[in-house]
């Protein structure tokens, strides 16, 4: 019901949302020198670091596939969700002269910053397959389903990113609680680590955290040696329509008073 | 003819106090705290925004709302805007809304002013192909032709203004909600505000329209509403309303004016001010002001509790709202003792009051440092300044020459007459020019 309501509420306003994403598209990267390359800077140079200390000191497997692209694999999701959950989180403090003055559905502002993150996103994809050719990895034909991944992740963060984004209309303290959150939420990822390095009594505990079923994913797609727990991707893709919907009905139940608490 | 905005016991209730502003978790921990124990339940300031506002307004027509400051004129428009949602009561407003509370909104400031125009007429309503129809119009309408492809950035607040107010006036929506805009920028810009506003009336549309500007809602606006604590205290034509509402100002000008019973006033209340008076300079209560007359506004007050070192100000404010000047203790570095509780007086001298001939509202202020007030009135009264040969020319000043006028001398020493030669050149030249025509 509330998903048919918001869907019909951003269709009446899809002008603006457009505006909303070419608004975030063209302020990004304004007076920066590389603009659009700190999209695959990003995750490349964690992914770098990733790779000399987890990898080579740490001694991190990889489950038979080159370190850099199993990682690179996983980051790609995990700086799109991160930095989303981010930006939307900040949304509704960042845009108060907006909200306090004009009425428009809320939920476009959260909406555009999804959107617009899967530009990055794209971009930063596009330098995996150059590492999969530098390492002459061939990738599986099953890349090709990305795209119907990026909906759980889409809606994954846009979930998380709404109920940030509710509560720190109220409490600033989100604002500090949030890069907390994010630091944290990457070590109970597995991003560096594969699941094969949990015993596989708690592999479904971790899959509690939905990123955990989604990246999984985006790895065995993409690299064929890895597969994907069925179990383990229900578990995750449950968690996540939860928390998308849950996140919606909340931050749809608070929007009314953002303008007189904001 | 069917109503485009209807309203139905509309209420709006806010609570003061409550973790509005940047809350941290100690205190919201505290106070739900305090809430489950009952001792909180009642520690909320409530306050009524509106209250039962009944409203009707028909297709094509405009309507002026007027009320002192914080009466609940804007929060109607919010609400009707749906900004924010009414506590209680219920409303229709049809066809395609736009709200104009503030010029330029949304714009950003790394966007030129091109793609501003774009990004603030989509917040404001428009689709994408009417903007790009409009744009030259608009661009010609701020007069930032040369800057069009320069970040807002850059912009002069001027420059953004007019850049703000060109796209609102090229809005075509079936409502429009305007707040007090127009109190902004130089007069130029408000008279051409002025007559875009006008020609919205004319090309019928619906309008609801703010302001102090009592002058602007009487010639823009058949009918008027007077908002007076959240309640529609009058509805009728506009003359008859704001010759009512006006009449609740005591004019100082009359002897003096009781701030007794003004009501809203902000501030803590440790002290208050209870009257004003004006003396002419043998300091008698005056009955007439005039320009550049010696004057002395005395402020009567009452202190209640204990303040340290309190200052006083006055605001003088013109009818569109714009503040004129603030004369007061603090700027002058003029420092009065402790006060105890008890009454007492303070009075300022102004050599000569360099007002042209108008009515002119008054704030007036009691705070310590800060400013933390004590009390504080808003637009409490007016005083009515009178023409006067001010120059000795036989000419007087007037509302035609500005709010003020600037104590002067003229002298003209700088010229000398060209000899013949020089003038006949300069004829030459001037004939050249004229030529074409």
């Amino acid at each position: 019901m509330a998903v048919m309501a918001t869907t019909r509420e951003l269709w009446l306003y899809r002008e603006l949302f457009y505006f909303m994403v070419w608004r975030d598209v063209k302020v990004r990267y304004k007076q920066s020198i590389l603009g659009a390359l700190w999209a695959i800077i990003q995750p490349f140079g964690t992914m770098v670091v990733f790779t000399i200390f987890f990898h080579r000191l740490a001694n991190i497997p990889s489950d038979g596939v080159p370190y850099p692209i199993f990682s690179y694999t996983a980051l790609l999701p995990w700086t799109y969700f991160s930095s989303t959950i981010t930006q939307i989180g900040n949304s509704m403090v960042t845009n108060k002269n907006l909200i306090t003055k004009v009425y428009f559905p809320r939920i476009t502002i959260p909406a555009a910053h999804a959107i617009r993150g899967l530009l990055d996103f794209s971009i930063a994809a596009l330098l995996l397959i150059g590492l999969m050719a530098w390492y002459r990895f061939t990738p599986s034909w099953n890349l090709l389903l990305w795209p119907l991944l990026t909906i759980p992740v889409l809606a994954l963060s846009l979930g998380v990113g709404m109920i940030f984004a509710a509560l720190n209309v109220r409490f600033r303290d989100i604002q500090h609680v949030l890069p907390f959150v994010v630091q944290l939420w990457l070590f109970v990822t597995p991003v560096i680590y594969p699941t094969t390095m949990i015993p596989a009594k708690w592999r479904i505990v971790l899959a509690m955290n939905p990123l955990t079923g989604i990246i999984e994913a985006f790895r065995a797609t993409a690299l064929p040696e890895n597969t994907v727990d069925p179990r383990q991707f229900i578990v995750s893709m449950a968690m996540t329509a939860f928390i998308f919907v849950g996140g919606l009905w909340y931050f749809n139940r608070t929007a009314r008073s953002f303008a007189d608490i904001v | 003819m069917p109503s485009a905005v209807v309203a139905r016991k509309l209420s709006k209730e806010y609570r003061l106090g409550e973790l509005n502003r940047n809350a941290l978790v100690g205190e919201v921990v505290a106070s739900a705290f305090k809430r489950l124990l009952g001792k909180d339940r009642s520690n909320y300031e409530r306050i009524w925004a509106l209250k039962n506002v009944d409203l009707e307004l028909e297709q094509g027509h405009v309507l002026g709302i007027i009320g002192r400051n914080g009466a609940g004129k804007s929060t109607l428009l919010k609400v009707l805007s749906r900004i924010t949602f009414p506590t209680s009561g219920s409303m229709a407003v049809r066809g395609r809304v736009a709200s104009l509370l503030e010029v330029g909104t949304g714009f950003h400031d790394e966007l030129t002013g091109r793609e501003n125009i774009y990004l603030n007429g989509s917040i404001l309503g428009m689709k994408r192909r009417e903007i790009r129809k409009k744009l030259d119009s608009i661009v010609a309408f701020a007069d930032v032709a040369q800057f069009l492809d320069t970040p807002v950035k850059r912009y002069s607040s001027g420059m953004r203004l007019r850049l703000g107010f060109a796209v609102a006036a090229h809005l075509e929506p079936d409502v429009l909600l305007v707040d007090e805009v127009l109190a902004v920028g130089d007069a130029g810009f408000q008279k051409k505000c002025l007559g875009a506003m006008d020609n919205l009336h004319t090309g019928g549309r619906t309008v609801m329209f703010v302001s102090h500007n009592l002058s602007a809602v009487e010639n823009l606006c058949p009918r008027a509403i007077w908002i007076d604590r959240g309640c529609v205290r009058m509805d009728g034509p506009s003359n008859e309303v704001i010759q009512a509402y006006l009449a609740t100002f005591s004019d100082a000008t009359q002897g003096g004016a009781d701030l007794t019973q003004v009501e809203p006033r902000k501030g803590s209340g440790h002290m208050r001010c209870t009257a004003i008076e004006l003396l002419d300079s043998n300091g008698h209560p005056t009955p007439v002001v005039r320009s550049g007359m010696e004057l002395t506004f005395r402020l009567h007050y009452e202190v209640f509790q204990l303040v340290r070192e309190p200052h006083f100000g006055i605001e003088i404010y013109s009818n569109l709202g714009t503040m004129i000047t603030s004369v007061n203790t603090w700027t002058s570095g003029f420092n009065t003792e402790e006060l105890r509780p008890g009454k007492g007086y303070i009075d300022v001298n102004v050599g000569a009051l360099n007002l042209n001939p108008d009515r002119y509202y008054l704030s007036i202020w009691l705070a310590s440092v800060g400013p933390r007030y004590y009390d504080h009135l808003d637009f409490c009264t007016t005083i009515t300044v009178e023409q006067a040969d001010v120059h000795k020319s036989g000419r007087a000043m007037s509302k035609a020459f500005g709010l003020m006028y600037l104590p002067c001398q003229w002298s003209h020493n700088g010229y000398h007459q060209q000899d013949a030669s020089e003038l006949s050149q300069l004829d030459q030249e001037r004939s050249a020019i004229v030529q074409p025509f």
